[in-house]
C-alpha cells in the first residue's frame, strides 16, 4: 500500500456526534502570539446546565494538559467518566443545576479543536508540525471567541487546575471585565525550570520514537505510541507524591511471589505506569502533546507585563480564590503564594487556601472534601455578593 | 469548625453575635469601609463586618483550619502571616487594618504596627494587658508565669512571645509617632473604661486594651 492511499486521518477521530462543535474566526481570524492568523478553525466544546435569563450564571472550566471538554460525561473514546465528574454535576460542588458550565477543548488539542491532528484546510492534510506554535494566551483568546459566539459577555467564574489554572490567570489579566471570579487551582504564574525539564523529557521521548516520522506519522498511518506512553509515564510520576506512591504500591510485586531477575514489570508501580502509558495513547495525539507542553513552558504571565506579576492584575475587580495542595511538588504552594502576593500588591480581592492532602498534584481531580468545601463556599459567597441567580432559582428564591 | 453542608455553607440565617472585645472593635469601624483583618481566626469579626456593616473585608490567618473555615463561609481570606505578608500590600490600600489579640504573638510587633499604618488609614489593635492586676498578682504572690482567661497558656507552649502592658503599648505608639484616637480597657466582665493618658487604673483593671490608631499626615 502506498502512502497516498492511506486516509490521512488520526485513528483518534472523535465521533462527530460527541459534544458540540463550532467554526470560529470565519470573519476576523484569531491572531496568534507567534504572528500567524488562524482563520475558520474548529472548536469543540461541551456545556452542562442552563444559562439563566440574565446570562450571568456561566462558569468556564479550563482543562489541563491531558484533559478535554468532556468534564462530566463519559469520554467518547474510552467510555470512562468525565475527568472532573466528581466535582461537576447536578448538586455537586460546581452545581450544574445552578450554573451553566462550559468547557472547550484547548487550541492545539486533539479532541476536535484546531490542533496538529486536524486537517489544514489549505492542504487537505493533517497539520502536523506545520500547525503554528500556540500559547496559553492563544487558548484563552480562542475561548473568548467561543463565548462571543455563545452570547456570554461576562463569566460568573473561570475555574481550572494545573494548565487550566494558567488559563484562569490569563483570562483574569486579559479580560478582567469578563470575569467576576477566578479560581486558579494547583497552578503557577510561570513554568519553572523543573517544569520545563520534565516536559522536555516527554517531548524528546516522543520525537525519539521512529514512528513519529518527523511529526508526519498521520500521513504514514503510523503512531509514536511508545514515545507518547513514556512521556505520559514520566509526567504521571510528577502528578503524584512520594507518600501517595508508597501508599498505593510500596515495593509490592505484581502478580508474582518474588522478583524474576528480569525486566518485566516485577513491581506494581511499574505495571501501573505501563498501564497509564498504554491507555493514554488510545486517547491522545503525540503532536498535540508537543504543542500543549510547549504552550505551558512558554507561559510566564509576569513577562507579558514587563516582569512584574502584580501589573498583570492592575486595578482588577475580579474576586480570586487561589488553592494549592500541600503535597503538590509540581505546582507548589510557594508558586500559588507568589500569585497571592501579586494580587495583594494591587489590593485585589483574594482568598487563598492550602489544602492538606498527600495526593500530590492530582489532588484537584480527586475526592478531596476540604477542597470542595472551600471551592463551594467561595462560589456560594461570590454568587450571593454578585447576586447571581441560579438557573433553577425563581424570582421568589432570589 | 462550624458544621457545614456539602456546599460548605454554615452561616445562612445565622445570628451574628460577637465576643465582647470584637464588638468593641466592630463599633470603631466605619460602615462600608475597606478593611483588612490580620489574624482573623475563624472569621467571626470579618463575617459580622461584611454582613452587618457592609464592609469590603479581607482577612489574613495563619492556621489552615481557620482559613478554610473563612473561605468556606464566603469570606476573602488568605493563608498568611502578619510578620511576612504585610509587606506585599501597597500603601493606603485599606481604610482600617485590624489586629485583634495577635500583636503579642508576632515576631516583630513594631514592624507589624508600622506596616498596619502604612497599608491602612487607621489601625485597630487589641491585646491582653500584661499589667492586669490578676497577672501582676500571679507573679507577685505565686511566683509563676500568670495564667488567666485572656492568657491561658503555660510559659512553655504559649504563642504569646511579645507580652506588653497597656502602658508599654502606649509608649511604643508615642515612640513611633502614632496618634491614639480612641483607647479603651475592658475588664474581665467586658465593662469598658476609657483610657486617659498615664492611666494607672486602666492598666491595672483592664484585662484587655483596644486602641484606634492613626498616623500624622495620613
Amino acid at each position: 500500500m502506498s502512502v497516498s492511499q492511506i486516509e490521512p486521518v488520526s485513528r483518534l477521530a472523535v465521533p462527530k456526534t460527541a459534544g458540540l462543535h463550532v467554526r470560529l474566526g470565519t470573519g476576523t481570524p484569531l491572531r496568534l502570539d507567534c504572528g500567524v492568523d488562524l482563520a475558520d478553525f474548529p472548536m469543540a466544546y461541551q456545556t452542562y446546565g442552563t444559562l439563566n435569563a440574565e446570562r450571568s450564571n456561566a462558569i468556564l472550566i479550563c482543562h489541563a494538559l491531558s484533559g478535554d471538554q468532556f468534564v462530566a460525561d463519559p469520554h467518547p473514546l474510552t467510555g470512562r467518566p468525565g475527568w472532573w465528574h466528581l466535582a461537576v454535576g447536578p448538586g455537586k460542588v460546581i452545581d450544574t443545576d445552578r450554573y451553566f458550565v462550559i468547557c472547550s477543548n484547548v487550541l492545539g488539542g486533539c479532541m476536535g479543536t484546531a490542533g496538529p491532528k486536524e486537517i489544514n484546510p489549505e492542504t487537505g492534510e493533517p497539520w502536523g508540525l506545520t500547525f503554528p506554535v500556540i500559547t496559553i494566551a492563544d487558548m484563552v483568546r480562542a475561548q473568548a471567541m467561543l463565548l462571543d459566539y455563545l452570547g456570554i459577555t461576562q463569566l460568573f467564574s473561570v475555574i481550572g487546575g494545573s494548565m487550566g489554572g494558567m488559563q484562569v490567570l490569563q483570562w483574569a489579566s486579559t479580560y478582567p471585565d469578563r470575569v467576576l471570579t477566578a479560581v486558579p487551582i494547583a497552578t503557577a504564574a510561570h513554568h519553572s525550570a523543573q517544569n520545563i525539564a520534565f516536559h522536555e523529557v516527554g517531548r524528546q521521548s516522543i520525537m525519539a520514537d521512529p514512528e513519529w516520522r518527523g511529526g508526519d506519522y498521520l500521513k504514514y498511518g503510523a503512531n509514536p505510541n511508545r514515545g507518547l506512553a513514556i512521556a505520559r509515564m514520566v509526567a504521571h510520576i510528577t502528578y503524584l507524591s512520594e507518600p501517595a506512591l508508597h501508599r498505593k504500591f510500596g515495593r509490592r510485586l505484581q502478580d508474582r511471589a518474588q522478583i524474576t531477575f528480569g525486566f518485566d514489570a516485577d513491581f506494581q508501580v511499574e505495571s501501573y505506569l505501563r498501564h497509564q502509558g498504554s491507555t493514554f495513547v488510545d486517547r491522545f495525539d503525540a503532536n498535540s502533546y508537543l504543542y500543549i507542553t510547549r504552550a505551558m513552558d512558554y507561559f510566564d504571565l509576569a513577562e507579558q507585563y514587563g516582569g512584574l506579576l502584580a501589573d498583570a492584575f492592575d486595578r482588577i475587580a475580579t474576586r480570586f480564590c487561589v488553592i494549592s495542595f500541600t503535597s503538590d511538588w509540581l505546582y507548589t504552594t510557594a508558586a500559588s503564594r507568589d500569585i497571592v502576593h501579586a494580587l495583594n500588591a494591587v489590593a485585589a480581592n483574594v482568598s487563598f487556601a492550602e489544602i492538606i492532602s498527600d495526593n500530590g498534584h492530582d489532588s484537584f481531580l480527586l475526592e478531596e472534601l476540604e477542597f470542595w468545601k472551600v471551592l463551594g463556599g467561595f462560589l456560594e459567597g461570590a454568587a450571593e455578593h454578585f447576586g447571581i441567580r441560579g438557573s433553577n432559582e425563581t424570582d421568589e428564591d432570589a | 469548625m462550624p458544621e457545614t453542608n456539602s456546599n460548605g455553607r454554615a452561616n445562612a440565617g445565622r445570628k451574628r453575635e460577637l465576643r465582647v472585645d470584637l464588638q468593641r472593635i466592630a463599633d470603631m469601624v466605619d460602615p462600608k469601609c475597606r478593611l483588612l483583618d490580620i489574624g482573623c481566626g475563624d472569621g467571626a469579626l470579618l463575617d459580622y463586618l461584611v454582613h452587618e456593616k457592609g464592609v469590603d473585608g479581607r482577612g489574613i490567618e495563619i492556621s489552615t483550619a481557620g482559613v478554610n473555615a473563612c473561605v468556606t463561609h464566603g469570606l476573602s481570606v488568605i493563608q498568611g502571616d502578619a510578620d511576612t505578608d504585610l509587606e506585599h500590600y501597597p500603601d493606603a490600600a485599606f481604610d482600617f487594618v485590624v489586629l485583634s489579640q495577635t500583636i503579642q504573638a508576632t515576631r516583630n510587633p513594631r514592624q507589624v504596627l508600622e506596616d498596619m499604618l502604612r497599608i491602612g488609614r487607621k489601625a485597630i489593635v487589641s491585646f491582653p494587658n500584661f499589667g492586669y492586676w490578676r497577672v501582676r498578682l500571679g507573679l507577685l504572690f505565686f511566683g509563676h508565669m500568670p495564667i488567666t482567661k485572656a492568657l491561658p497558656y503555660d510559659w512553655y507552649d504559649t504563642p504569646n512571645i511579645h507580652q506588653c502592658t497597656i502602658k508599654d503599648f502606649m509608649r511604643l505608639c508615642d515612640r513611633l509617632g502614632i496618634t491614639i484616637e480612641r483607647s479603651i480597657a475592658l475588664n474581665h466582665l467586658g465593662h469598658v473604661r476609657r483610657i486617659q493618658s498615664s492611666d494607672f487604673l486602666a492598666n491595672l483593671v483592664g484585662e484587655q486594651g483596644v486602641f484606634l490608631l492613626s498616623k500624622q499626615g495620613k
